[in-house]
């Protein structure tokens, strides 16, 4: 009786069934890009990632919060920190002063992103009912991850003719029901690029991608690198383990 | 001397502690020459695996309970900041949040060891029951420690699982409120949860401890699931099984950490990275991974009440498993029909599991219906019976003799080792 075998195979697929049992409630699929940061080894490119901040402070972030990054974690993509700085300051945050009255200030790198709206209810009150959602992990929120943001900001399109659209909605291949609160947020052109790199709307979104996928995982990189040493010492001493089970076992059979 | 344990340890500082406390003399006795089967395969690694396993889970619990927050408003933020902002604090949370998967993957393998090869049957049936007791108690501690960081998973999985006790007429909506600590789940749930979910792990040792203390009375059973008769059937604990057991931690280090390294959020549910939200239902509500069998079962019965009684049977009907099966044998290497069975059993499990991540309708409902149907009528019905039609192949002398009777490998399978094989080499020899 093979126990051994089968049970490897019942084991395998337990790990295929939570994939499935997710994809299950995902009807649309999300062309599959290539992503500079996918697979063990992969890394965030920098260039992409800045210019996607770029996108992200210049557009989004009249709408969106990103609520849980710091402007200190914009090291992560390879901005030095007088950069940061600079970047920091040029944002007005609210505070309370010294003397106890409400205030604003120069932001700082230890100052999170700031947020367009005072809450939700003042985001929702400016979008007919609808919410931005925060974009802090809206990567790992997604069952599409990356691809299912990229196609999201690459789904606008004209609707088919037999079909109605809301008031204050817009038509997106993408979205679920096809019909979001988010007027297309990106055409070609919108930003210019210090690097020269032409803004066409792929382009924008790949980049604004790219920078998301980093701010949900600050710790990606790390966490790979620290895995492949993780893993070729586990392997170490695994067959150091075997072999010396192995002469162990030796004498009795 | 008088009232003292007479101590054959050398070194004179531990002499002097085991003298008046004999924990190096009972840790020799239960670890170190304990007689062990000489005949264990790789199946036998994993009782060890689930010990390493609750002692890392509440290694990186009490390190993450000191930078959460259980607090309704507070504690999505707080999980992101242990990922962000605590040192390492993604590696804990990551081996916290897999090392539940990667226990319920050790304990479901060691449970499918028990009824292969009959380990619940006498003398061991106490060690059985605490080991439902343990998965219990696993599920308990799981189910709550999913709901603290607080998504939309968390917040809709506990709705969903609590509201299960409305079914129980007349009590049932009290206790619902009784269980939240108010009309809705909420702060004062979260906090609870997160009370009990520090709590149970420790109960958990507790039990672990019986259910060793019960196995080392009894023995452990082996492949062969024949009685250890002679010293020649063992070998001490250490080296044999330390060394055994090391390789098994090992591999199981190895894909633990390749979960966590490359695939962290893979077990997960991309809807618990959105924070909790009262007013918006997720199109699909499914628990995790290691449920999702239980899922089905209660969502096969089109009554409430029925499936939650169905359920809670599904583990029932393991605890009194050392009754129902009446067959004296216990490795289904000697069980044809058994042996069999027991895969049809397997399936039906995985159906079971693949059907409580879809959605209720069409072809997934009828496809639960059937296991679960099989499910109980494997326990219940075809067990009871077949012990008294099956005829068991004929049982090895010795465990000394079916080993010796074959060379090299890891204690094989019970299944290689045929007892033919034993009858059959004297003939060769002639
Ligand atoms: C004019 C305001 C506005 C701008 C600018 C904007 N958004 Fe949105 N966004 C919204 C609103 C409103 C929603 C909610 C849509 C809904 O629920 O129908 C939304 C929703 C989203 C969602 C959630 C979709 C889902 O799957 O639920 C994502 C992702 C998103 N926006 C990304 C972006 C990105 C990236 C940018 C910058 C390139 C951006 N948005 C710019 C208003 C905006
Ligand atoms: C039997 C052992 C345990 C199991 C099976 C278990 C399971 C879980 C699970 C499934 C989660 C949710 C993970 C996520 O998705 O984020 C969790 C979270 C948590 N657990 Fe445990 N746990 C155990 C022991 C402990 C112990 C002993 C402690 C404290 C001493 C603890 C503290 C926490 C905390 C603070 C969280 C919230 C942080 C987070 O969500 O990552 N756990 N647990």
């Amino acid at each position: 009786m093979n126990f051994v075998r089968v049970v490897a195979a019942a084991a395998l697929l337990a790990f295929a069934v939570p994939a499935s049992a997710n994809a299950a409630a995902e009807e649309i699929k999300f062309p599959p890009q290539n992503w500079s940061f996918s697979g063990p080894f992969g890394t965030f490119d920098r260039a992409s990632a800045q210019r996607g901040f770029q996108v992200y402070s210049e557009v989004c972030a009249a709408c969106h919060t990103v609520k849980q990054a710091y402007y200190r974690d914009l090291k992560g993509i390879g901005l030095e920190p007088k950069e940061i700085e600079a970047i920091a300051a040029a944002v007005t945050i609210a505070d309370i002063g010294d003397d106890g009255q409400p205030m604003e200030r120069p932001g700082r790198p230890s100052d999170r992103f700031r947020s367009p709206f005072p809450n939700e209810r003042a985001a929702r009150a400016a979008y007919n009912g609808a919410y931005p959602a925060d974009l802090s992990v809206i990567v790992k929120a997604r069952a599409g991850g990356a691809d299912q943001l990229y196609s999201l900001l690459v789904g606008y399109d004209k609707p088919p003719a037999d079909m109605k659209i809301g008031d204050g909605l817009y038509y997106n291949k993408y979205f679920t029901g096809h019909q979001i609160a988010m007027p297309a947020p990106l055409s070609d052109g919108q930003v210019e690029y210090a690097d020269g790199t032409r803004a066409s709307v792929e382009q924008m979104s790949r980049d604004v991608t790219t920078f998301f996928a980093y701010i949900a995982e600050p710790e990606s990189e790390v966490r790979k690198r620290l895995g492949v040493k993780v893993v070729l010492f586990l392997l170490f001493m695994t067959g150091i383990t075997y072999a010396v089970k192995r002469r162990v076992w030796a004498d009795v059979h | 001397m008088a009232g003292l344990h007479k101590s054959e340890i050398s070194n004179p500082v531990l002499n002097w502690i085991d003298s008046r406390l004999p924990i190096f003399t009972m840790i020799q006795k239960e670890y170190g020459v304990f007689p062990t089967p000489r005949n264990f395969n790789y199946f036998w690694n994993f009782g060890a695996l689930a010990m390493i396993n609750l002692v890392i889970m509440i290694a990186t619990g009490i390190f993450l309970a000191m930078n959460y927050t259980p607090h309704a408003t507070m504690a999505f933020d707080s999980v992101e900041r242990i990922m962000r902002d605590v040192n390492n604090g993604w590696l804990l949370r990551y081996v916290h949040a897999n090392g539940a998967s990667m226990f319920f993957i050790v304990v479901y393998i060691h449970m499918l060891r028990s009824l292969y090869y009959g380990s619940y049957k006498a003398p061991r049936e106490l060690l059985w029951i605490l080991g439902v007791i343990i998965l219990l108690l696993m599920m308990a501690t799981a189910f709550m420690g999913y709901v603290l960081p607080w998504g939309q998973m968390s917040y809709w999985g506990a709705t969903v699982i609590t509201n299960l006790f409305s079914a129980f007429p007349i009590v049932g909506e009290s206790i619902v409120t009784w269980l939240w600590g108010g009309y809705s789940v909420d702060n004062a749930t979260l906090n609870r949860f997160f009370s009990l979910h520090y709590l149970l792990p420790f109960v958990l040792v507790g039990v672990v401890f019986l259910h060793v203390a019960a196995l080392h009375v009894t023995g452990s059973n082996n492949p062969l699931g024949i009685d250890v008769k002679t010293p020649q059937d063992t070998l001490p604990f250490h080296p044999y099984y330390t060394m055994k057991d090391s390789v098994g931690i090992c591999v199981y280090l190895l894909v633990f950490a390749i979960l966590v390294f490359f695939a962290p959020n893979y077990l997960g549910h991309s809807d618990n990275y959105i924070p909790a939200n009262p007013l918006v239902t997720p199109a699909h509500i499914v628990p995790e991974w290691y449920f999702l069998p239980f899922y089905a079962i209660l969502r096969s019965v089109p009554d409430k009440l029925g499936g939650v009684l169905l359920m809670f049977g599904s583990i029932g009907v393991l605890a009194v498993l050392p009754w129902l099966d009446t067959s004296p044998v216990r490795s289904a290497s000697f069980r044809p029909v058994y042996r069999i069975l027991f895969w049809v059993l397997v399936l039906a499990c995985v159906v079971l599991g693949i059907a409580g991540g879809k959605p209720a309708e069409g072809v997934w409902v009828w496809l639960s219906r059937v296991a679960t149907a099989y499910y109980f009528l494997h326990f219940l019905v075809i067990l009871p019976i077949l012990g008294k039609f099956e005829r068991p192949l004929p049982l090895p002398e010795s465990i000394s003799r079916a080993v010796l009777g074959r060379d090299g490998g890891f204690g094989g399978g019970g299944g290689g080792l045929m007892p033919g094989g034993a009858v059959a080499k004297p003939m060769e020899k002639a």
